[in-house]
């Protein structure tokens, strides 16, 4: 996993709430073997059916800082959609709320999710629809910079932060604890004993 | 016996940790028995029961495994099979997309590499979340997960079920173990009794109806009251495989009689003695008198009609005979979404589903895909014909919903009716195998998702129980199946 530290960046907004992963990667894109690839699909029928959809215009280019509305992420378990976003530039996508899965998808991808109130949201919603607007997320302070000098905190997990911060994963973590886990497993059966695809 | 593989552990942390707290929900009595170890301030090591995979969300996973060099941690906790991206013609082992076959040909490679059990066409094939239960490896108390946020659906038997992505599958892949953080829950109780007509899935709608596609986030939801205790297990599962679609991490049901019946006599179901100590021990998973919810809610079901989406969210639904809301009615924040769903399923606010013209029809999923949706749908359809403008799929979710309903004559029915019965899989619930809704083409539909484009790019969804979609295929426009039964 890539390290995050701290970024600066233009804002792209989609001032859409409810955005699930079926809209982030169509299903049709899905059938890949592999992480690579999804960013060129980011969004994909959006995209073609308008073309002010903001990952259509010029002046969005290269930004890497995605702002949206409430319970973005919602629907299919889908990892797509946050290699999608990474494929496409995205680092940060600031949001009043996320959905369960993909918030923790995207921590496995060091896609840093901002939780931001919906006001302070909604402001950089508009400040991004009206021109070049450039802030800067930094995670060791916790703190979105505005280009104002304004700042808004956000709260951010710990113990994700210090996996992001050092480009941890969650296996190494995981396999640091192997003694216990084969203690816990002792003595436990398996759950499938005997299936019909092994006659 | 897989009844027996939690039985030990969780009795030994339940008295441990009963002195601490006395009053426990089902979620934290299984929680509390999985968490193998947890250091402040850190999420906890789970420890996973069994893990289910399929082709779309495991290939990757198993790349990561082999690049780090590791091995599968037990391929006994895992089940393996082909669902979402498979044909559903007679002959599937063809399949013609390049990808989809790399896909599920990667899935027969990696489990056969590592020792897992897969149910490969012919040999008991169908959708995880399907299979699953039928085999009775689904049992209470359990921790489950798979690439998949259907995988609320197990939650039926009072186990704790929940969708992971792949880099997840991945560690479960390579430990047993996830690492999280304790859910929290919510208590949804279902008050009065449904009228006739009204099934297990025009309940979840009401629900989802109510709280909105984000209203749950972050809870694992208990579903309780008297409807619940009076559904079948297949009508139990479909209530908790559209948790997700409320946002709730998982669903449950605390087992009672009706599971256990279930599960006797099946293939991985315990035996013997092994029954009768699994049985007293699944009887632990109750929420204690005065267990703590996060959130509490009631809904009362005695004057619900069958429900139908108008939209594109499952939050977006009514009443089948009651208009559409008023988009000035909602609350701010969802208006703007109400006017693109309008706009995208060429709807208008005030009118009523019923009477809208389909031209598709689809029964099947891991929400309504099982022997006892085919049965209702079969027994709307039985002696009628199906509209000749509208296409109709029913696809069993599994072999062995296939094989059970051949038994019973079921696919004479729907054929003679003019309906296509068609071999397991998640079909057209999704757009990613060769069965698509038409651009432009509306269709009434069991699935659980009405997003835009679900069923095919530029096809609209209306999401409705089998009963309303077997009516509404004869009709040819969105109808209640209540004349019918
Ligand atoms: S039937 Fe639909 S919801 Fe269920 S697992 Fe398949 S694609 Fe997912």
């Amino acid at each position: 996993m890539e390290k995050f530290e701290k970024l600066k960046s233009k804002v792209i907004p989609l001032p859409m709430t409810d955005v699930d992963t079926d809209l982030i990667i169509p299903a049709q894109f899905l059938t890949s073997i592999s992480r690579e690839g999804y960013g060129q699909n980011l969004f994909r029928r959006l995209r073609d059916n308008d073309p002010n959809f903001p990952f259509n215009l010029e002046r969005f280019k290269n930004a890497a800082i995605l702002v949206a509305g409430e319970n973005f992420g919602c629907g299919s378990s889908r990892e797509h959609a946050v290699w999608a976003l990474a494929g496409a530039g995205i680092k940060v996508v600031i949001a009043p709320s996320f959905a369960d899965i993909f918030f923790s998808n995207s921590a496995k991808n060091g896609l840093v999710l901002v939780t931001l109130p919906a006001a302070q949201v909604e402001r950089m919603l508009v400040e991004a629809q009206a021109g070049e607007f450039e802030v800067t997320v930094d995670l060791e302070s916790q703190s979105v910079t505005l280009p104002s000098g304004e700042t808004f905190k956000f709260e951010f997990d710990q113990f994700r932060k210090h996996c992001i911060l050092n480009g941890l994963d969650d296996i190494d973590y995981i396999l640091s604890f192997k003694e216990k886990v084969a203690e816990f497993r002792a003595g436990q059966p398996t759950a499938v004993n005997c299936v019909q695809g092994e006659k | 016996m897989a009844g027996q593989a939690q039985g030990g552990s969780q009795i030994k942390a339940d008295s441990k940790k009963s002195s601490v707290k006395e009053a426990r929900s089902i979620v934290e009595k299984i929680w509390d028995s999985h968490v193998v170890t947890q250091l402040d301030g850190h999420p906890a090591i789970f420890a996973i029961d069994l893990m289910l995979i399929h082709e779309v969300t495991s290939a990757q996973a198993f790349q990561t495994l082999d690049a780090k060099g590791l091995k599968v941690f037990d391929p006994k906790r895992l089940l393996g099979t082909i669902d979402h991206s498979i044909p559903t013609r007679k002959n599937r082992w063809e399949i013609y997309d390049e990808s989809a076959k790399a896909q599920v040909e990667a899935l027969r490679k990696n489990c056969k590499n590592h020792g897992i059990p897969f149910l490969d066409f012919d040999k008991g094939q169908g959708i995880v979340h399907v299979v699953g239960p039928e085999l009775g490896i689904t049992q209470p108390g359990m921790t489950i997960v798979c690439g998949d946020s259907h995988t609320s659906t197990h939650g039926a038997f009072g186990a704790l079920a929940f969708g992971i992505g792949t880099s997840e599958v991945g560690h479960v892949l390579a430990t047993g173990c996830l690492l999280q953080q304790k859910p929290k829950s919510m208590r949804v109780e279902f008050k009065g009794k449904a009228g006739k007509g009204v099934y297990a899935k025009d309940i979840i709608l009401r629900l989802i109806a109510e709280i909105g596609v984000g209203g749950a986030t972050g809870h694992v939801i208990e579903y309780v009251g008297d409807a619940i205790r009076a559904m079948t297990m297949e009508e139990r599962m479909t209530v908790c495989n559209m948790s997700i679609e409320c946002g709730a991490r998982a669903g449950l049901i605390a087992p009672d009689q009706v599971t256990f019946d279930y599960l006797n006599g099946k293939q991985h179901a315990p035996k013997g003695k092994a029954w009768d100590e699994a049985v007293a021990h699944w009887k632990t998973f109750v929420s204690d008198e005065g267990a703590h919810f996060d959130r509490q809610i009631e809904i009362d079901l005695s004057a619900l009609k069958p429900m139908v989406t108008w939209g594109t969210n499952p939050g977006q639904g009514v009443q089948i005979n009651q208009p559409i809301p008023a988009v000035k009615s909602l609350p701010d924040q969802e208006q703007g979404v109400a006017i693109r769903a309008l706009e995208y399923t060429g709807l208008s606010e005030g009118s009523t589903m019923e009477g809208t013209p389909i031209d598709w029809a689809f029964v099947g999923s891991c929400t309504n895909g099982r022997i006892e949706d085919l049965r209702v749908a079969a027994s709307i359809l039985k002696g009628k014909k199906v509209k000749d403008t509208v296409t109709f799929y029913v696809v069993p979710g599994s072999e062995a919903v296939m094989e059970q309903a051949q038994k019973e004559g079921l696919p004479e029915i729907f054929e003679a009716a003019g309906a296509q019965f068609r071999m397991p899989g998640c079909s057209m619930c999704l757009a990613m195998n060769d069965d698509k809704v038409p651009e432009g083409k509306r269709c009434i539909s069991s699935s659980n998702r009405n997003f835009v484009g679900r069923q095919g790019p530029g096809s609209i969804t209306h999401l409705a129980s089998p009963a309303t979609v077997a009516a509404s295929a004869i009709e040819g426009r969105i109808a209640s199946a209540e004349s019918y039964l």
